[in-house]
């Protein structure tokens, strides 16, 4: 069969470059369109409600964690228009909540479902910020999301609220003007836990790291080395792990045989939840004696959602937390009772760092008078609150980090019932764990933004 | 190859819009039929624009109007068309095209890094990058076909992924992904004096974000569209139907089947690279999501959903997929409420309660669900369904039997 390959013709050539060009030049006409909405800034709430989008992980390693955020959410946007019974509305100082909504507006939200993906959480908030007109974006679990959406909320001009992201560089070299962050991060960690673990097993360990694959795991990983190392322990390996991995008994089978006398899980969330439960149960990690000295396992980020799913496997072990709700001060316990009244449960500190970050952009958005992000943005910076259960707070300006007490936990040997899993083993100072914002390096970049309303 | 399988190959490749006695037409005339398109394939293209660049407005009322769901629509419609192109027009089943999207991603990313903004450079680099690896990838694979082609590419697939993931975590930045940043150097910006502060890729000063992005892809898609009905009316394309049709018998007149094989393994990796380049273009960030295994499967249900071979099927099975994706997932139970807001209270919770489980976190349910309704209902896909409803409409029994026949 022969094959005839002189299709083009110089005339189909000419008349189909000239279609080409036309179908170039369109999307100029749309275009002109497109940028003559003009809007001072990206999703100027008009009407009578203003919209917070909410993007947790639903599916994935993270989802408990989502789910509880979720409902921490739901309470906030209650209390901010005035319904339940007020929540922390009333104990944050200095407030210039009215209990009326924000600015006179009624809060209304729209939620999304990350799945511990980036591209997933960024086409979520996208879908929320040019679909539904949030204002706001909040939520996490993930510091990979995170870091992803909160680029993303700089780029389009809307407020990242960021919930649970403990990596080092959500605040430090992916910061971001238009995101904030609340909850401690690994470095903090480092600094809290260190003295205990040095305490309680002494200053001559070897330790054996396994860490989630991303971006938190890395910076985890590193700040507890750091940590550890500088009281003497030495560090045998750190391996990582892939995320939502399922079984982790091919990464700890090596362990006991690595001379390593403590196991550090770099973990969280679902994950921690198996390769804690492995360790302990499968290979009895806790009752080994390695060189003399009883085997230890630390879980450097800690929570009561995370215990409940481990059980027995979480007795004795020590870690950090940003919150717990059985902390003795006036705030922390209405909070758990207005959720435990809600949902049946304590609030998980996942729960209360997003339901506190929604408060606080209520709160500034107040405080500035206006919805418009560069006023908000300086509202936010370098405030200082307290009244939301951790005591003093500041806002740091140069950073956007939260700094305030960290607790070292452990599981508890005998709870009392499921939602009593953990006990407070030391309140460490704000003073202890702050540190210079220029160690991790990263820019802020410009309180204005031409965003989504170019 | 039984005879029985002969038969029912034959009759697939008559449901691909191809009737059985133009290719038995003279060769002279029938040949010239194939080498340049019809009038009516101009009229379908024609609509097709007009329906792509129109979707703002009509696809606003089901909640779809706004800009990054229609450049996804875009996006994977492209991928799609490109994956049709190997599997629906020669039959062969790659489950690794994620492996190609995502190079291209990363490909673009890193051209938007190291030279400049310009969405063309890293288009064209993700177009390439990607052929080169299909090319690797595709000269392996082919020397198998059926399962064990599947196989194959699935583990390349995977491989590639795990690849990103970790072991080329200074290339791929791991899981948490390739991202654009103020300190890289594009050589090329700065050379010319405008280095884009923002971080936005732009088509020559258009910045592609929004509504400006969307016509971008979405003109892409429909030169994408031109292209592969091209390829489908040109002999390589025939080719194609050919090899799907009996490869054997090629074979045995003295066809070298593998290098169109290949052709169009390089072809379809190189769509899927464009529409990796595009995510890229759209939203500057590149995962090691994009290469899962997950996401490789998508495109197959895509294709499978919007029917296999035809032209419009995938893109049709693209847009479906992603809006169940973004939208569906973000129902949750005040929304139903609203929705079911006109019923008394008591069928009210009782509606949402049964509906619950299908929305939200549940959309994959009705994915799968979907999925099932059109493997056993409309093995054509959807393209089917809709034949089947204007043959019904025309009263045409012959046009709905042809449907009727239409893949299996």
């Amino acid at each position: 069969m022969a094959i005839d390959t002189s299709a083009w013709s110089r005339r189909r050539l000419l008349k189909t470059s000239a279609a080409l060009g036309a179908g170039l030049a369109t999307p100029h006409f749309f275009v002109r369109n497109a940028w003559s909405q003009d809007q001072a800034f990206c999703n100027n709430p008009t009407g009578g409600n203003v919209v917070l989008g909410f993007n947790v992980p639903q599916s994935g390693p993270y989802a408990d964690e989502g789910a509880d955020e979720l409902r921490a959410f739901q309470l906030a946007v209650q209390h901010l228009n005035g319904e339940g019974d007020g929540g922390l509305v009333k104990t944050l100082q200095p407030s210039s909540l009215k209990g009326n909504g924000i600015l006179g507006k009624k809060v209304a939200f729209v939620t999304g479902d990350t799945q511990t993906k980036s591209d997933a959480a960024r086409a979520s908030a996208k879908r929320m910020i040019e679909a539904d007109k949030a204002i706001m974006i909040s939520g996490g679990s993930s510091s990979g999301v995170a870091v992803a959406v909160q680029s993303l909320c700089q780029d389009m001009g809307v407020m990242f609220m960021a919930g649970l992201t403990h990596s080092n560089d959500t605040t430090g070299k992916d910061k971001r003007r238009y995101g904030f962050r609340h909850f401690f991060n690994a470095y903090m960690s480092g600094q809290a836990l260190g003295p205990v673990l040095a305490e309680e097993y002494g200053k001559d360990r070897k330790a054996y790291h396994l860490t989630a694959d991303y971006t938190w795991g890395w910076t985890q990983e590193e700040s507890i080395k750091n940590a550890t190392e500088a009281l003497g322990w030495e560090t045998v390996e750190a391996v990582r792990t892939p995320l939502g991995a399922g079984d982790f008994s091919q990464y700890l089978t090596p362990v006991l045989n690595s001379g390593a006398d403590v196991l550090i899980l770099n973990h969280y969330g679902g994950d921690m939840v198996n390769s804690l439960r492995q360790a302990v149960t499968q290979f009895d990690m806790k009752s080994k004696q390695v060189g003399g000295k009883q085997f230890e396992i630390v879980v450097p980020l800690f929570s009561e959602l995370m215990a409940q799913g481990a059980g027995e496997a979480v007795k004795g072990i020590l870690g950090t937390a940003n919150w717990d709700w059985k902390l003795d001060n006036e705030p922390s316990k209405i909070l758990a009772k207005s959720f435990g009244e809600a949902y049946g449960s304590p609030p998980s500190q996942a729960a209360q760092t997003c339901y506190v970050q929604t408060l606080l952009y209520a709160n500034a958005a107040e405080k500035a008078g206006t919805f418009y992000p560069p006023e908000l943005i300086k509202a936010l910076e370098d405030f200082e609150f307290d009244g939301m259960g951790n005591g003093p707070t500041l806002y740091r300006g140069s950073d956007h980090q939260c700094f305030k007490d960290v607790l070292v936990v452990r599981g508890k040997e005998n709870p009392t019932n499921q939602f009593d899993l953990m006990e407070i083993v030391k309140i460490v100072p704000r003073d202890q764990v702050t540190y210079d914002a220029s160690i991790f390096g990263g820019d802020l970049g410009p309180y204005e933004v031409k965003g989504c309303a170019a | 190859m039984s005879e029985s399988v002969m038969t029912r190959d034959k009759n697939m490749s008559k449901g691909m819009g191809r009737s059985p006695a133009e290719s038995h037409a003279p060769k002279g005339e029938g040949l010239r039929g194939f080498m340049s398109s019809s009038r009516s394939d101009y009229l379908l293209l024609a609509i097709f624009a007009l329906a792509i660049l129109t979707m703002p407005i009509w696809l606003a009322p089901i909640g779809a109007g706004y800009p990054d769901i229609l450049q996804k629509f875009a996006i994977f419609g492209i991928f799609a068309l490109g994956f049709n192109i190997l599997f629906g027009f020669s039959g062969y089943l790659s489950f690794g095209h994620a492996a190609f999207l995502g190079t291209g991603s990363y490909a673009a990313v890193w051209m938007f890094k190291l030279l400049s903004m310009n969405a063309l450079i890293a288009l064209i680099f993700a177009i390439a990058v990607a052929g080169v690896f299909a090319l690797l990838i595709g000269y392996v694979s082919l020397r198998r076909s059926g399962i064990y082609f599947s196989i194959l590419t699935l583990a390349f697939a995977q491989m590639s992924y795990n690849l990103a993931y970790s072991v080329l975590t200074p290339i791929t930045n791991g899981e948490t992904g390739l991202q654009v940043s103020g300190s890289d150097p594009r050589i090329l910006d700065h050379m010319f004096g405008s280095p884009s502060g923002r971080g936005t890729p732009d088509f020559f000063g258009m910045e592609l974000q929004g509504w400006p992005g969307f016509y971008f892809c979405a003109i892409l898609l429909i030169l994408a569209f031109f292209l592969t009905m091209r390829i489908r009316n040109s002999t390589f394309g025939l080719m194609l139907f050919a090899i799907k049709s009996n490869q054997n018998r090629m074979n045995y007149t003295g066809f070298a089947t593998r290098p169109y094989l290949l052709a169009a393994f390089v072809i379809s990796g190189m769509y899927a690279g464009l529409a990796g380049g595009l995510l890229a273009v759209t939203d500057p960030l590149a995962g090691a999501d994009r290469m899962q295994w997950t996401a490789s499967g998508e495109v197959v249900l895509m294709t499978i959903l919007g029917g296999v071979g035809t032209l419009l099927g995938p893109v049709i099975g693209a847009a479906v997929m992603k809006y169940l994706e973004q939208i569906f997932s973000s129902f949750n139970e005040g929304f139903l409420h609203r929705a079911f807001d006109f019923l008394p209270s008591g069928l009210q919770d009782f509606m949402v309660t049964i509906v619950s489980p299908f929305v939200g976190e549940g959309w994959h349910l009705t994915l799968g669900l979907m999925f099932m309704l059109v493997v056993i209902f409309l093995p054509g896909g959807i393209m089917e369904g809709l034949r089947r409803v204007s043959g019904r409409f025309k009263g045409d029994r012959g046009a709905a039997d042809t449907a009727a026949h239409a893949g299996h």
